[in-house]
């Protein structure tokens, strides 16, 4: 494999300032915006790069359940940041941290222990990037389908009203909600596998093919991965709209739109 | 004879309410805007949080199913809710029939698109839909606020007959013409309050 030198990254680092200067013609809040961005990406990668490298070193459980935990409650900020319309208290980054928790482990440990079966089971060289992909993934399906929830259940309120004043039940009268959000949640990885292999080159096949390894065997990883994703984010979605659309009624199958927050101003 | 009790109900922004209502009977409630008729209405209904006790014949809401509840003590809100495109997905099961004519429906009705009709539309459609339920209480939200006098009267027909029939009717209303036609007795809400209009102040 070819080893990247500092001044490579820095070649390409002027690109993304070039974008930068670009955008100030546009608004100066979207190249401030993209440079944050990129400095955060670059301070991240390689704090995460050192990290990984002390972690394949010590291969010790406790530390890299340390690290996984990191990455659940780091994840679990970023889906209730996205939401316009949060659950009030706890619940708004208990919903989405929870399913998530509950999906990205329960998968990652699946595929650890049945599929890949290494030794140990927690080999952070497999079970860390395996989680991310998966905790990324999930990530975007249960933000986008909890945001989708709230906001589609603030926006038709008086349809979902009009149906629990005739005496139909919360369960009934959130159906279409319900859909609606599941199915915003798995577009995005029900395209990605659709579109796999023809409009684009999935990152990690891509990434392997270029250290080397043989396509077919990289294929076959991708093709692994994108069936844990899809579980993951699958049943991720599922568990944080059941949830979700569970806490929006009370036990007196009420609307209780005053469980959730007020969207912050823009 | 259904009976309808609420005692020392309280919700946001009204309460204390005592009230007692008889099947065959319709009550009024006037009063200003923002004085907590559509809360006690919804609180009644059980669709908001409250405190103080809610019961028909003698059984209390508690001890029914919210479903249930609700499909004895229905609401016709200010504004209806239409969740399906046509009208005929919210009348499952339902032929266009009598009430429907007597209300200034043609037969077709049913197959309309809900997005085309008026509001004065929707508002008869949702009282249709509502006593499709046969509650035994009905607690109606300015039923005729959006309708032409012609359609005014329709209601108006329809409501005190199922009144006869043994409904109990809480009926807000703003105009003392319609309420002197309907009303057995009319109270006023002020500040979350309810009394008897008789007691001074009238609406």
């Amino acid at each position: 494999m070819i080893q990247l030198s500092a001044i490579d990254l820095a070649l390409a680092a002027t690109l993304v300032l070039g974008l930068a200067g670009l955008s100030l013609r546009v608004h100066r809040d979207l190249s401030r915006q993209i440079v944050i961005a990129a400095l955060r990406t670059t301070v991240q990668l390689l704090l995460v790069g050192l990290i990984l490298k002390a972690l394949f070193q010590y291969a010790e459980f406790p530390w890299i359940l340390l690290m996984a935990s990191i990455m659940v409650l780091a994840a679990g900020r970023e889906v209730m940041s996205r939401q316009e319309r949060r659950f009030a208290g706890w619940w708004g980054f208990g919903v989405g941290t929870v399913s998530m928790f509950l999906s990205s482990f329960s998968v990652t440990l699946f595929a650890l222990h049945a599929i890949i079966q290494t030794t140990p089971w927690y080999e952070p060289q497999y079970a860390i990037p395996l989680l991310g992909m998966l905790l990324g993934n999930t990530m975007n399906g249960i933000a986008i389908a909890m945001d989708r929830l709230t906001q589609g259940v603030w926006l038709r309120r008086r349809e979902i009203e009009a149906q629990i004043m005739l005496g139909h039940s919360a369960v009934s009268a959130m159906r279409s909600q319900r859909y609606d959000a599941v199915r915003s949640g798995m577009i995005p990885i029900i395209n990605a596998m659709a579109a796999a292999g023809i409009v684009s080159l999935p990152g990690m096949m891509t990434g392997q093919i270029l250290a080397g390894a043989p396509p077919v065997e990289a294929v076959k990883y991708q093709i692994l991965i994108m069936f844990l994703i899809a579980v993951g984010t699958g049943l991720g979605t599922l568990a944080a709209v059941w949830a979700g659309s569970r806490r929006l009624f009370d036990g007196r199958q009420r609307l209780r739109l005053d469980r959730l927050s007020t969207p912050n101003p823009r | 004879m259904s009976q309808l009790r609420i005692e020392n109900l309280r919700g946001i922004g009204f309460g204390p309410v005592d009230l007692s209502l008889a099947g065959s009977e319709c009550l009024c409630l006037s009063g200003p805007s923002g004085a907590g008729k559509s809360r006690l209405l919804r609180a009644i209904a059980d669709l908001d949080p409250h405190e103080g006790q809610l019961a028909l014949d003698g059984i209390s809401s508690a001890a029914v199913s919210p479903t249930d509840w609700r499909r004895r003590v229905g609401l016709l809100p200010a504004e209806s809710g239409w969740w399906s495109e046509r009208v005929a997905d919210h009348f499952p099961g339902t032929a266009p029939g009598e009430a429907f004519e007597r209300l200034g429906f043609a037969a077709d009705i049913l197959e309309q698109a809900v997005e085309h009709l008026s509001s004065g539309e929707r508002q008869r459609l949702a009282l249709l839909r509502l006593l499709a339920n046969r509650p035994q209480a009905l607690l109606l939200d300015e039923p005729t606020a959006n309708l032409d006098p012609a359609n005014t009267e329709r209601v108006e027909a329809l409501l005190a007959e199922t009144c006869r029939r043994g409904a109990i009717l809480l009926w807000v209303s703003h105009d003392l013409n319609q309420i002197a036609r309907v009303a057995d007795q009319h109270w006023v809400m002020k500040n979350g309050r309810v009394h008897p209009a008789d007691q001074g102040q009238a609406a």
